[in-house]
């Protein structure tokens, strides 16, 4: 990508000389520990209400928590049903990753770049424009039948959707974080020799960095959220399509567990991509998330 | 650069600048002529709107005069160029690069061996005294210090004319006076041209050999006042009085009677 943002990271944390005095260790431990106790909790809190409300009802169409951690366990490991779905977490994950990765990255490859352009031409903007406004607010949804003509049943019409659903939060925020550039820095660069593709290159793309991991983490959000849309074109594996077999053949505790894997790996994915862009944009004083 | 006395003046010949507002036009330039020679340091002065910071951009490239030129070292000139570097007042420097980074961004462009890279900026760190922060980012500095990184940028990049628009106005007052003195340290080390925008008349007749004074409707230079006062300069000589007192004078009897009162208590 670019020389100067990859260069950044180790020159930061030298800054520690003139910054804020750190809180004493063992404060700073205990802030630590709450944190994670507060944020541990609510969910268990969730799950201790959700298993009094299935006991106290006994409904039989939603499954208790126990039954799901049993079915997480043969889902993981086997043993348990030993049918169609045991011990097949690892493959549908697999699945998963690679179509919510190919469209998020085809959206960033395609996203960015026509961002910086869309940003900085004024011809191209007047061009394009209107017509991202117009597509825009088509949900993704609505393209499932279409998306099933273009690419058949399988992996690429999934795809499609989740590129679809990441493609404008990129787009849009790259545009907006060129657009919102202090436009001295751009006389800076030209008065200092940098012209053309350089200034995209040294410029542009910088600069508007903060902005386009806004749009990369929202984006990314969505691929994770399409990702059951996708995956209802069709396709035999995949975390999606677990959730609708799990549907059709009315095994709940199935449908939960899909669930929970799905916002387990958004979650960590989630913190992946925090972690980087802390990294990536550590001259940044506004840009810590 | 001591042979600062055989380079080319910096000319600026019968420029001119109007501003279409809406269906009408506002002249914020009538005809400006003025010859800086190379190595002179110049101030412009004026109050906000006489077009002292449109003049410099015009000489900087960033603006189009409406009429005439400016000739940088004997050529046209037709934009921005490395000849010419601008210090802004909100220093717009590139905020993701470290310090060293910001001062070799001019030099980096020509691709040149990374021994040259290096010496460079070694060079210039020096020159400003910022050897230790190098590796620091410009959201890490105090304001003194990023104008000194702005200040280094341009003249690394092998900048003759350096033009500072108001450069100082955001800083406090004794950080302020610390970094005139070492822009005149600076400017009589290299033997840069400089042009120099400000309000303030102390300020321009502690700097300048030669006090622009420029008044507003439309924008003009209605005074050419040479400074031959010895350096360094002493503030709070009766000598150094006298001079400020005399270029006030001529800046407030452009003025309106209300803004005349403003300016003279600065």
């Amino acid at each position: 990508m670019n020389e100067h943002v990859t260069a950044l990271p180790e020159a930061t944390q030298q800054s520690a000389p003139e910054a804020p005095a750190a809180p004493r260790r063992g404060t700073a431990w205990r802030e630590k520990l709450t944190s994670i106790a507060l944020g541990a909790g609510f969910p268990i809190l969730l799950v201790l209400l959700w298993h009094y409300a299935v006991a106290v009802t006994g409904t039989r169409l939603i499954p208790s928590p126990r039954q799901v951690a049993v079915m997480m366990y043969d889902f993981s490991f086997g043993g348990v049903y030993d049918d169609a779905f045991s011990a097949t977490i690892l493959t549908h994950i697999w699945m998963s990753v690679t179509r919510v990765y190919g469209g998020f990255f085809l959206a960033a490859i395609i996203g960015i770049p026509l961002g910086l352009m869309i940003g900085r031409l004024k011809i191209l903007r007047q061009l394009l424009d209107p017509t991202i406004n117009v597509l825009r607010p088509i949900p993704v949804t609505a393209w499932l039948p279409l998306s099933m003509i273009f690419f058949g049943l399988g992996p690429n019409a999934a795809i499609f959707l989740v590129f679809l659903g990441a493609f404008y939060p990129i787009l849009l925020n790259t545009i907006f974080g060129v657009r919102s550039v202090d436009p001295r820095l751009f006389e800076a660069a030209s008065m200092l020799g940098c012209s053309g593709s350089a200034m995209f290159r040294q410029i542009v793309f910088p600069a508007a960095l903060p902005s386009i991991f806004n749009g990369l983490r929202i984006a990314h959000g969505f691929a994770w959220i399409l990702i059951v849309v996708g995956e209802m074109t069709g396709v035999p594996t995949g975390l999606g399509s677990v959730i609708m077999d799990g549907r059709t053949l009315s095994r709940t505790d199935l449908v939960v567990t899909g669930m929970i894997v799905i916002g387990a790996m958004g979650f960590i994915t989630d913190r992946i991509i925090v972690m980087i862009s802390n990294r990536v944009l550590s001259w940044s004083p506004q840009h810590h998330a | 650069m001591p042979e600062a006395k055989k380079r080319p003046p910096l000319i600026i010949r019968g420029v001119t600048k109007r501003f279409p507002v809406g269906d009408d036009e506002i002249e914020a330039l009538a005809r400006v002529d003025a010859t800086i020679d190379a190595g002179q340091f110049a101030c412009l002065i004026g109050a906000s709107g006489c077009g002292k910071s449109t003049l410099l951009r015009i000489v900087a490239g960033f603006d189009e005069p409406t009429t005439g030129e400016v000739l940088s070292q004997g050529k046209q000139i037709t934009g921005p160029g490395s000849d010419r570097g601008m210090v802004f007042q909100d220093y717009a420097l590139f905020p993701w690069m470290t310090v060293r980074d910001n001062i070799i961004f001019g030099p980096r462009q020509r691709r040149p061996p990374k021994a040259e890279i290096d010496d460079i900026a070694a060079e210039f760190l020096k020159l400003v005294g910022l050897e230790r922060f190098a590796d620091r980012y410009p959201s890490q500095l105090s304001g003194g210090m990023k104008q000194r990184v702005a200040i280094a940028r341009v003249l690394a990049n092998n900048a003759s004319t350096l033009l500072m628009d108001e450069p100082f106005g955001a800083l406090d007052a004794l950080t302020r006076e610390q970094l005139q003195h070492e822009l005149l340290q600076i400017w009589s080390r290299t033997g840069v041209t400089v042009i120099f925008v400000t309000h303030s008349v102390e300020e321009a007749v502690l700097l300048a050999d030669r006090v622009l004074v420029m008044s507003a409707g439309p924008g003009r230079i209605a005074n050419d006042i040479t400074i031959d006062l010895p350096r360094p300069r002493d503030v709070s000589s009766p000598e150094f009085n006298a001079v400020r007192r005399d270029v006030a004078r001529r800046l407030t009897s452009h003025l309106a009677p209300g803004r005349a009162l403003e300016q003279a208590s600065h």
